[in-house]
């Protein structure tokens, strides 16, 4: 077996052996926290009997173990049980609030990433004059000052005053692509502003960092321009470690969202989240963070297979 | 076109200084100077580090290295002054019309693309020829650069060609835009010996097959020496000789250059063997963690007190591995080591304190061997406390000693590393091993990274320490002069085994066995058509085989 292939099987067998102990993890938990969930469905005024009787019928009593290997089959399997509160199937209403997230967390992307990049390589080209000064300066701030801050402010000045874009990000299976996205316009405008200064810093220090490699100088030397140089020499090197930083981001714009609905009322998972864990309902907490942490260990697994793969000498042995 | 390709006029380069706890200032690093190339020649620009030869190489492609810039005088090329041109101008000068090979192709390689791609962009890029024909000529010249496989060898990545094919690759890169002069920097520096002697015949040869004029920049007078018709002998940003070859090798008017061509001039006699050996490498078998290979088989040396044992090989043989054996650093598979009458323990942490005190290192960086925030007293000071308890004025009176020993001084005492050149670096080094009083050093490539004239110092003072402190050593080198200067004995090393092992003289006189033959062969004489006799010889012999 070629060790490209060794490596990348290493790699993809590793996150799923994480995924597993994540799953030990949410579940253990969620077991310990405080709360009831059968005094919170029937209220304070609930008799110990009804509670008793509403508990064996929730399984709450089984032992532990046998109730993790229940869940854990269940969810491998795409059952991700039924909210206790509303006895509602996890796993249908997810479904939707899932890829609306997906929906969110993808345009937000296509805005921030490429942007990122261009940012960091126009900061490399004029490294320490102006350009470079006010890109790091304007990205810093707006990564300084809190997500829900920047998200009320701008409701405020674009929704509100200027009346542009909607203030409330209310998206259905009715509205064209058009509709949704002039919808969704604040929030991704919101999370761009979040992640764009950790990407566009790391592109700016990966290249460089190249930059001081004894190739770009034989690159100078052949008498290529600045972009010609950063764009076919530096940036193929630098690959892996802005990629790295991307897909932390991308990770956050899925995982990480959960304010940014709750402020425009967005109906992804953030929020059904939130309704949730207010409620206790412990199985629905257990999937979301099931699916988060696959989510992020998937994105860090893609990283590493991508920094893997830019490798020549492992793409190429001797 | 004018009959002088590149012309230089009263070139002063200056460049900006950090001194540490002050503020940057601008020096001047080159203080005028003047040259003439014409087509079709090679003038060689020689020189110790800092003496500029790579800074006015690459003046002329109006380049200036991290925070050097052109400060006054004129660069004419082809008749037009390129300090006066504009940026874009300056983009067709390089690349095209002159182009660059620098010392180590591995790093200026990049490693994401193959090695077609990168020879042809030049050439492509100028629009001097399509894509098509740039990469036919790339082939062309990888044939005549003794490349394997020149038809497919572009399509490989940098890393999976050796170090002498890299640098080879590189000048393939620079003739393939058809330039009118190419300026070598260093490009057999980084090399084997063995290697460099091809690599040497290659360039000469493109360089006579293309009629391209070149700058070949070089610290070693015996290499230019093969390749150039003029020298100019710079030092310190300064002209100190300048003319035909012939006249700066065989008859230098200049003392710097006399020393230049005099240098590697020590005289040792070698001692006859005593009757202990203070160390004794028995049947070393090694290898490294996680491999399946034998980096060292069956290694069997002597060294006897008071001596040199010097252990020559190329990048490969072992030699460094045979030190981290003997170190303790790498337990060996097989065999033993016996030190000072005892056996050593294999691992390192199974040694003494006396055992580590005994045997000491020295390295080949000397720069990155100290603690850079330690004043010089406090480096040599630290084994005279850690091994002999001493504190205070006796300490302190035992740190003046080493340092006269070394040729330092007292003044010295308070330096920090970063303030010391090159060569009193390497001095603090020795002087801190000796500080332990040890019955045998390990000198791993010490003067590999020194200037030639500043490492005939280090030898020498290496050779007085020796009858002074009774001290032997276990000499790492792959430099053949060096072994000269030095050795009472020589192992010579070839893939991990011991080709040639004897006292100095038998070694280095005939009969030899074809793999010493070819190493000694191939170490550059300071004589003109050096080159070309042994070629000549090699050919004879292969011919008669």
């Amino acid at each position: 077996m070629s060790p490209v292939v060794k490596l990348l099987a290493q790699r993809i067998a590793l996150s799923l052996l994480l995924l597993l102990l994540i799953s030990v993890v949410i579940f253990a938990g969620t077991m310990v926290l405080p709360g009831d969930v059968a005094q919170s469905i029937l209220g304070q005024s609930a008799t110990p009997e009804a509670l008793a009787n509403l508990r064996a019928e929730l399984g709450v009593n089984d032992p532990p173990v046998q109730r993790y290997f229940a869940w854990l089959f269940g969810a491998i399997q795409g059952d991700l049980g039924t909210a206790l509160t509303s006895g509602q199937d996890i796993s249908e209403a997810l479904a939707s609030r899932f890829w609306n997230t997906l929906f969110l967390a993808f345009w937000a992307a296509v805005v921030a990433v490429p942007l990122a990049i261009f940012l960091g390589l126009v900061a490399v080209r004029f490294k320490d004059r102006w350009p470079d000064k006010l890109i790091s300066g304007v990205t810093l701030a707006s990564i300084s000052i809190p997500e829900f801050l920047i998200g009320y402010v701008l409701m405020y000045l674009v929704a509100v005053k200027l009346r542009w874009f909607p203030s409330v990000a209310m998206i259905n299976d009715n509205m064209n692509l058009f509709e949704k996205l002039n919808a969704i316009a604040l929030p991704i405008a919101v999370l761009t502003l979040v992640v764009l200064a950790h990407m566009m810093r790391m592109t700016r220090a990966a290249i460089l960092n190249v930059m001081q490699s004894a190739y770009i100088e034989t690159a100078e030397l052949k008498g290529l321009n600045a972009f010609q140089v950063i764009y076919r020499h530096a940036f193929p090197n630098a690959i892996a470690p802005i990629v790295n930083v991307v897909m932390l981001n991308l990770a956050y714009l899925v995982v990480g969202v959960v304010v940014i609905e709750v402020v425009f009322v967005y109906p992804g998972m953030g929020q059904y989240l939130v309704d949730h864990v207010s409620k206790r309902d412990v199985p629905v907490v257990q999937a979301c963070g099931l699916i988060f942490a696959a989510v992020y260990i998937g994105l860090n697994m893609i990283a590493d297979i991508v920094a893997i793969l830019s490798n020549p000498r492992l793409r190429h042995p001797k | 076109m004018s009959d002088t390709l590149l012309k230089v006029r009263d070139l002063k380069i200056g460049a900006t200084i950090y001194p540490p706890g002050e503020k940057p200032r601008d020096i001047e690093i080159v203080h005028g100077v003047s040259f003439d190339l014409a087509p079709g020649k090679v003038l060689g620009l020689i020189g110790e580090s800092g003496a500029g030869k790579s800074t006015i190489g690459l003046a002329s492609m109006a380049y200036g290295r991290g925070g050097v810039k052109i400060t006054g005088g004129e660069v004419w090329v082809n008749g037009r002054d390129v300090l006066k041109s504009k940026l874009g101008d300056i983009r067709k000068l390089r690349g095209g019309e002159v182009t660059y090979v620098s010392q180590s192709a591995a790093a200026s390689f990049n490693p994401a693309k193959k090695i077609m791609e990168q020879v042809v962009e030049a050439a492509v890029e100028q629009k001097k020829f399509s894509r098509k024909e740039a990469e036919a000529r790339a082939r062309t010249l990888f044939a005549k650069l003794g490349l394997p496989d020149p038809e497919n060898i572009g399509e490989r990545y940098p890393h999976q060609v050796s170090g002498g094919q890299l640098q080879r690759c590189m000048t393939a890169l620079a003739l393939c835009p058809e330039p009118d002069l190419v300026v070598f920097d260093e490009p057999t520096t980084a090399l084997d010996v063995t290697t460099q002697i091809d690599v040497l015949m290659a360039i000469k040869e493109a360089i006579r097959d293309t009629g391209v004029a070149a700058l070949y920049i070089t610290h070693d007078l015996a290499v230019v020496a093969q390749v150039s018709d003029d020298i100019m002998v710079l030092k310190m940003g300064n002209t100190v000789e300048y003319g035909p070859v012939d006249q700066i090798i065989n008859n230098p008017q200049e003392e710097y250059t006399q020393a230049l061509v005099s240098v590697r001039s020590i005289e040792h006699e070698e001692k006859a063997p005593t009757a202990e050996p203070v160390l004794s490498v028995r049947n070393i078998t090694a290898r490294y963690k996680g491999t399946q290979f034998d980096v060292l088989h069956n290694v069997n040396v002597d060294l006897y007190p008071g001596q040199t044992l010097a252990v020559v090989g190329e990048s490969g043989s072992g030699k460094s591995t045979l030190a981290r054996v003997i170190t303790g650093l790498l337990p060996p598979r097989e065999g033993e080591i016996e030190f000072a009458g005892r056996t050593l323990s294999p691992d390192l942490k199974g040694r003494s304190r006396e055992d580590l005190r005994e045997l000491q290192m020295i390295y080949q960086m000397a720069d990155v061997a100290m603690n850079p925030r330690q004043t010089v007293g406090t480096i040599i000071g630290r084994p005279l406390e850690f091994y002999f308890g001493m504190r205070g004025k006796e300490k302190r009176k035992r740190i003046i000693e080493l340092l006269d020993e070394i040729e330092l001084g007292e003044k010295f005492m308070d330096r920090y590393p970063a303030e010391l050149s090159g060569g009193q670096k390497q001095r603090v080094c020795i002087a801190r091993s000796l500080a332990a009083k040890p019955k045998m050093i390990i000198c791993d490539e010490v003067t590999s990274a020194l200037d030639p004239l500043v490492a005939d110092g280090i030898l020498k003072l290496l050779l007085e320490l020796q009858k002074i402190e009774d001290v032997a050593y276990l000499f790492i080198t792959h430099d053949l002069a060096t072994v000269r200067a030095i050795s009472d004995n020589i192992a010579v090393m070839y893939q991990g085994k011991v080709q040639r092992y004897g006292s100095k003289s038998k070694v280095l006189s005939p009969p030899f066995d074809d793999y010493t033959d070819l190493l000694l062969s191939s170490v550059p004489e300071m004589k003109l058509g050096w080159l070309e006799e042994v070629i000549a010889h090699r050919k004879m012999e292969s011919a008669g085989n």
